[in-house]
C-alpha cells in the first residue's frame, strides 16, 4: 500500500498495509486503549465487511512497525448520500498512545487518500464529536476544512 | 460570536511571531500592519509574554519573538487568556430567557457558539500557518493563471 518509510532514528520501519486477521488483537487493543471498550464482535464483524481489500470502495488499513501494529484507519467511498458526489469518507483512525506525534496518522490519511484517488474520487471528508479535540486536531493539520454539511440528531422517544 | 480586539489582536501578533520564528518583531511593526495603536499592541504583547507565548529580546531594536509550542498551541488557549468564551452561550447573550421565542433564539445561538468553539480547539498555530502558506500559493498561482 505504501512504500516503507524510516520512522524515526534507529526505529523500525513504518509500512501502511490493508489489515489482516491476525492483526485484530492489535487492533482491538488499540481501540480499546482510547475508548476503554474492548468491542470484540464489533472489529470481526468489521474485519469481514472491510478487510482484505475486497472492494476498491471499503479500506481498513493498519500501520506497522516491526511486529507492532501502531495505528489503523477505516473508510469507505459513499455515493450520492443527499445528492452529494461521490466521496471517500473516514470513519475509524487510532494511533497506539506511544507512537503519536511521529507521522503515523498522517502516513495512513495519505494510504487512505490514494486508495480514494485509485476508486475515483477526489474528495475526503469526515464526522466527529466537537469535543473530539484530538482528532479534530490532526485532521486540522492535514489540511481539512468545515465542510458545507451540519450533523443533526434528535432522541427517538 | 465576535471576539474582542484585544483577542483579535493576539491571534494576529502570535501568528506574525510563529511566522518568523528566528526574527525580531516590535510592537510598531505588528501595530502599524494591522492598524492598532501601539499602546494597545504593546499591553497585548505583555500578557501574551506573561503566558510564555512570546519573549522580548534585548539589544538594539528590540522587538519579541516567539516562545511558544506551534503544534501544541490553539486558538482557543490564545483566546482564552483575554477573555472567557468557554462558558458563553447564546442564551444569556443576546435574547431574553424570560420569553419562550427569546429561549429558542438563544439555543440556536448556543449551537453556532458551540460549533465556534469546537473549532478554535481544533485549530493550532502550527495549522494556521499552513493554512495561510495554501491561500498564498492558491493566490500566487490564480496571478498566474490571470
Amino acid at each position: 500500500m505504501s512504500r516503507p518509510q524510516a520512522q524515526g532514528a534507529g526505529g523500525p520501519e513504518l509500512r501502511v498495509r490493508p489489515v489482516e486477521a491476525a492483526d485484530l488483537g492489535q487492533v482491538i487493543a488499540i481501540d480499546a486503549e482510547v475508548t476503554g471498550l474492548e468491542k470484540t464482535d464489533y472489529w470481526y464483524e468489521l474485519f469481514h465487511r472491510y478487510g482484505g481489500g475486497r472492494t476498491r470502495q471499503r479500506l481498513f488499513l493498519v500501520a506497522e512497525s516491526g511486529d507492532l501494529i501502531q495505528g489503523f484507519i477505516i473508510g469507505e467511498v459513499r455515493d450520492w448520500e443527499f445528492g452529494s458526489a461521490p466521496c471517500g469518507w473516514v470513519f475509524g483512525l487510532s494511533v497506539r498512545a506511544g507512537a503519536r506525534m511521529a507521522g503515523t496518522g498522517a502516513r495512513m490519511l495519505e494510504a487512505i487518500c490514494d486508495g480514494f484517488r485509485h476508486a475515483g474520487v477526489n474528495k475526503v471528508r469526515t464526522l466527529l464529536a466537537r469535543d473530539n479535540s484530538l482528532v479534530l486536531s490532526f485532521f486540522r493539520s492535514q489540511g481539512m476544512m468545515a465542510a458545507p454539511f451540519i450533523p443533526l440528531e434528535k432522541d427517538l422517544d | 460570536m465576535k471576539l474582542q480586539k484585544g483577542t483579535s489582536l493576539a491571534l494576529y501578533s502570535v501568528l506574525e511571531f510563529a511566522a518568523n520564528p528566528g526574527r525580531q518583531l516590535s510592537a510598531a511593526e505588528i501595530a502599524e500592519k494591522y492598524g492598532a495603536s501601539t499602546h494597545h499592541l504593546a499591553k497585548v504583547l505583555r500578557e501574551l509574554g506573561r503566558a510564555g507565548l512570546v519573549e522580548s529580546a534585548r539589544g538594539v531594536g528590540g522587538g519579541y519573538r516567539f516562545s511558544g509550542n506551534a503544534k501544541r498551541l490553539t486558538l482557543m488557549d490564545v483566546i482564552e487568556l483575554f477573555e472567557d468564551i468557554s462558558t458563553r452561550t447564546g442564551e444569556s447573550d443576546e435574547f431574553d430567557a424570560s420569553s419562550e421565542v427569546g429561549r429558542a433564539l438563544g439555543a440556536v445561538m448556543a449551537e453556532v457558539d458551540e460549533i465556534a468553539k469546537a473549532t478554535f480547539r481544533s485549530i493550532t498555530v502550527d495549522t494556521m500557518l499552513k493554512l495561510i502558506q495554501r491561500q498564498r500559493r492558491a493566490a500566487t498561482e490564480a496571478q498566474a493563471a490571470s
